[in-house]
């Protein structure tokens, strides 16, 4: 017997109560009733975020990855948990995130109007969780099985969030996101079949040494792909996407766009780049810089002509998924150096979590604009930043970081694209880059010169919404900001761990 | 001999795949769907896979065969406002299903022979779980967190179908009893019970070392309760019920019970201390065949249709 791939670290354990702690709260929920769903919820989102916290804090101080095998059964018969520094940043991003939704949704539960509504707040706080617990199994799984269960829990959890209201448009947006993401989980599991077939493992790490060009590992990658892409909403699979994330309920549209579809890009990048041998990858990555490309077009363009707030930063979403598509060529360039230590991984990197934390603070912002006005039909919401100060700075300062207008997180990252794409010769990669930000500010902008605008009539009164509920939007939104505060060069966390994997993905 | 028993059963599951597909009465078409997840099962027991047959069986065809036979009723009592497919999208339905065909048929073709497998590793490693079935071992030792999860992820699913009810009506009842409970659906509901429930517990015991195991048994169990609720016996629990959330939720909470313990008492998560791991999975197990058999009840069960009292 070699020496096996996967050892548990000290503080693997870690990972383990990242995907369980969750777990054990949705079942103390189901178990205890509805008294104690909020208590239970918000000592949770506490645990959570101290875990994520642990986890970096851990990953930073050793300055090597975290493992656990579960079990003690080591891979390829059992399942390791593994977070390297990318894992290690994703899940921080979600446990800011969910918590910041969390707290948002408490206040909003917490209005006199909304208490009645057990049915809607109840199912929120048990899909929350439970796609908490999925998206961290998803950064951390290392076994292409346990990331299949992983990718289902967060089907299952996502699509009842879609129809929280009750209303028959929105429960069709949600049949049709459960029918897209059902076909997307066949493929994967088709792909995962046939790649337990041909090396009788399923663990990514034993993976990234044997795969070799071989006619299986091909189809298998292509289905697998193919599958995350409907899961992912890139065009042309995006359909399904602009109705669920804006019928849903602004705390569940927030975690559906900032969150959810960020969990197959995630598998996307790891079998593209530790699966995939490197000639597959250069193809799979240049057709994925298409699609994303055209995303970026496309919906840009799409959400320009919204008339609906949320409509526009559902499409938005997908424009600015597509960013993270065009990193595969640019990554792989022909430095030389590995792909995490381009400028193109970086920018990508950054690219998720910022735009993760400013669609956050948008649907958010959002939520508490239609709470005034009961609408969000963006012509009629003329000086919306009189009586919602608060909510338009953060929908104004997360526009700043779509647009990638400095300082923000969304410029650094653009700024990395758009240089990476000049260095390695893509000028039509480039050339998108510039336009989808030139697109973004005229969509960012129609709503800010709203929010400035001078009142048709007379300004809806803030009713009950209190202040708080306003600065969970803030909050995230300056986050993403201060994002650009960090320097431009390759980041030194984002490595941590990449460094024993083969050098699968590279030309 | 066998060579023409499998070709008559490959050759009716083709012309019974394509009779689900071109067949435009809905019910006809389940109940094809029906005899060929039966047939199915027939072919995962040639291939020497009865713990797929039986699930095959149980869930292929008989749970989504009852789900889609309810769904059917319940659409068709209202006027049909379906939009017919276009041949356009028929034809790309078509050719995408013929391109995965023709992808996974190049791709097995092309495996390695023989092909690499971890089976006999299961079975070496078996002596430390005391089990005897290499299946039930994948199931609850070696990848005993991806069936956590996937427990996880029915009561998901079926908070996702309570969640569907109108709000005056969240934490009632469903309703699953006929208007008119017809005679031999009533006989049933009083005579099969018993056998059933004898079937589903055996199924679940000889898990252990045998084919079958805690989803066979809760899906046999989970049939007899509904056939007890159909034929009128016994009412469908309120949703909110605390029996009913408690067997929901115990299958899970005892199992990661025992897996925290593992911190304490074994190699760490999930492990299971080597003398006691039998009678642990054989206790996990059974509290887990009633979470299943709860779940998969109400799923077809559906949402609340009374208030609650």
């Amino acid at each position: 017997m070699t020496s096996p791939i996967h050892a548990t670290t000290p503080g693997g354990f870690l990972l383990v109560l990242a995907v369980i702690l969750p777990v054990c709260a949705v079942l103390a929920i189901l178990a205890c009733g509805p008294r104690s769903t909020v208590r239970i919820a918000m000592l949770t989102l506490a645990a959570g975020l101290a875990v994520a916290v642990a986890i970096a804090v851990e990953l930073v101080s050793s300055g090597a990855a975290l493992s656990y095998v579960v079990g003690a059964w080591q891979p390829p018969l059992g399942i390791a948990l593994r977070a390297d520094g990318l894992s290690g940043a994703m899940l921080l991003m979600t446990a800011l995130v969910v918590v910041a939704v969390g707290l948002y949704a408490h206040v909003q539960y917490g209005l006199r109007e909304d208490a009645r509504n057990q049915r809607a707040q109840t199912t929120f706080w048990l899909m929350l969780l439970a796609l908490w617990s999925a998206l961290n199994a998803v950064f951390i799984g290392e076994d292409l099985f346990n990331l299949y269960v992983a990718l289902e829990l967060l089907t299952f959890a996502a699509v009842p969030l879609v129809c929280l209201d009750g209303r028959t448009e929105t429960a069709n947006a949600a049949l049709r996101y459960l029918l897209f993401a059902l076909l997307g989980s066949l493929l994967y599991l088709l792909g995962v079949g046939l790649l337990y077939g041909q090396y009788g493992t399923l663990d990514l790490l034993a993976l990234s040494r044997l795969s070799r060009s071989d006619p299986a590992l091909s189809v298998a990658l292509a289905l697998m792909i193919v599958g995350l892409l409907a899961k992912a909403a890139l065009f042309p699979l995006h359909l399904w996407l602009p109705p669920a994330h804006a019928g849903a309920p602004a705390p569940a549209s927030a975690v559906l766009s900032a969150l959810v579809i960020k969990a197959p890009v995630f598998l996307i990048l790891r079998l593209v780049l530790d699966v995939a041998p490197p000639q597959a990858a250069a193809v799979a990555g240049q057709l994925l810089a298409v699609l994303g490309a055209a995303s970026i077009l496309f919906c840009s363009v799409m959400a320009l002509r919204q008339a609906r707030l949320k409509l526009m930063i559902a499409y938005s979403t997908v424009a600015q998924l597509g960013y993270l598509f065009i990193v595969f060529p640019l990554a792989a360039g022909g430095t030389g150096l590995p792909p995490w230590e381009t400028i193109a991984w970086t920018g990508g990197a950054l690219q998720l979590i910022s735009h993760a934390l400013a669609k956050a603070a948008m649907f958010l912002a959002a939520g508490v604009i239609i709470q005034v006005y009961g609408h969000d039909r963006i012509a009629d919401l003329g000086g919306f930043g009189r009586v919602l100060p608060v909510s338009a700075a953060a929908m104004g300062l997360a526009g700043l970081s779509l647009m990638g207008v400095p300082p923000s997180g969304g410029f650094v990252a653009k700024c990395l694209l758009l240089t990476a794409a000049v260095i390695e010769g893509y000028p039509w990669l480039a050339a998108t880059i510039l336009a989808g930000g030139l697109l973004a500010g005229g969509y960012v902008f129609r709503v800010i010169d709203r929010a400035l605008a001078v009142p048709a009539g007379a300004l809806p009164s803030r009713r009950a919404v209190p202040r708080r509920l306003e600065l969970a939007a803030l909050v995230l939104a300056v986050a993403a900001v201060l994002l650009g505060l960090v320097p431009l060069r390759p980041f030194g966390i984002l490595q941590i761990g990449r460094g024993g994997l083969a050098m699968a993905g590279l030309p | 001999m066998m060579l023409l028993f499998d070709l008559a059963l490959v050759a009716s599951l083709l012309a019974l795949a394509v009779h689900v597909v071109v067949e435009p009465d809905e019910r006809s078409g389940i109940i094809a769907f029906l005899a060929f997840g039966l047939l199915l099962g027939l072919v995962w027991a040639r291939l020497a896979a009865p713990d797929v047959a039986l699930t095959e069986i149980a869930i292929g065809g008989g749970g989504t065969g009852v789900l889609l036979l309810r769904a059917e009723a319940a659409i068709r009592g209202r006027g049909k406002h379906e939009e017919p497919m276009t041949r356009t999208s028929k034809l790309a339905a078509a050719m995408g299903c013929a391109a995965i065909s023709v992808g996974l048929g190049f791709a097995v073709l092309s495996f390695a022979s023989p092909a690499p497998t971890l089976a006999p590793t299961a079975v070496e490693a078996l002596p430390a779980t005391g089990l005897g079935n290499p299946v039930t071992a994948v199931l609850l030792a070696y990848r005993a967190l991806d069936t956590l999860l996937e427990k996880i992820v029915v009561l998901l699913a079926l908070i996702g179908v309570w969640s569907l009810a109108p709000d005056a009506l969240w934490g009632g009842a469903p309703e699953v009893r006929p208007s008119a409970v017809p005679d031999p659906l009533a006989y049933l509901a009083r005579v099969l019970p018993p056998f059933g429930v004898v079937i589903g517990v055996y199924m679940f015991w000889v898990g252990a070392d045998a084919p079958g195991g805690t989803f066979q048994a809760g899906t046999v169990l989970a049939a007899m309760w509904l056939l007890v609720m159909m034929g009128g016996l016994r009412p469908p629990p309120e949703t909110a019920a605390l029996p009913l959330r408690l067997a929901l939720a115990g299958g899970p909470v005892l199992f990661l019970a025992i897996a925290f313990l593992g911190f304490a008492f074994a190699d760490g998560f999930l492990a299971y201390p080597k003398a006691l791991a039998k009678p642990l999975i054989v206790a996990i197990e059974a509290a887990l065949t009633v979470s299943v058999a709860a779940a998969l009840a109400m799923l077809v069960a559906g949402p609340a249709r009374k208030a609650p009292s």
